[in-house]
């Protein structure tokens, strides 16, 4: 917890900062690391599907492809989302 | 500077309250970990060619294995606590 705390301090101007301003910076940090993790897995799947032989530059369909499986990506993330949600309600009622 | 052993004891509410703001913003973020690592997973085993719309066969492929990947979990878990107590006596 030493770094922690030091670590905020430092980025202001030697006073305090108040719970509120340290929640919002947490939460930014977090929803950062959130999209840079879903941009990176998703990235590396949709590679995957649409590029099977790499060209001079991604063609026209090569373009649809990624685009679709982005979408779908981001759909297959939010059904698992929800199911591992329920799936947690359901365990902790269960004990 | 304060010393440790002078805080106010506001001072002490705050920071207690922000130790449990910040612990519920960290189960959030181990939340969405967990679903990041599951839809990679059951994304290679359920979508082939990702179409314009997420079929209902597809739905119910990434519903199950979420579902069954967590029960993989639990027994594998389950059995190997079994097997470290037995070879522990």
């Amino acid at each position: 917890m030493d770094g922690f705390g030091s670590d905020f301090s430092a980025g202001g101007s030697g006073g305090k900062m108040d719970t509120g301003t340290i929640m919002e910076q947490v939460k930014v940090q977090i929803a950062v690391a959130n999209a840079q993790e879903l941009l990176q897995r998703m990235t590396d799947k949709c590679f995957r599907k649409c590029i099977s032989k790499p060209g001079s530059s991604l063609d026209n369909s090569e373009q649809k492809c990624i685009a679709m499986c982005m979408d779908r990506y981001m759909d297959s993330w939010n059904i698992v989302s929800r199911t591992y949600n329920s799936r947690l309600q359901r365990e902790r009622a269960r004990m | 500077m304060d010393s440790y052993d002078n805080i106010s004891a506001s001072e002490k509410a705050e920071a207690a309250d922000l130790q449990r703001l910040i612990a519920t913003e960290q189960q959030k973020a181990q939340f969405q970990a967990q679903v990041h690592s599951f839809t990679d997973i059951c994304w290679d085993k359920c979508v082939d060619s990702p179409g314009s719309k997420l079929d209902y066969r597809t739905e119910t492929c990434l519903v199950n294995c979420v579902e069954r990947f967590i029960d993989t979990t639990l027994t594998i878990t389950n059995r190997f606590t079994q097997m470290v107590q037995k070879s522990g006596h």
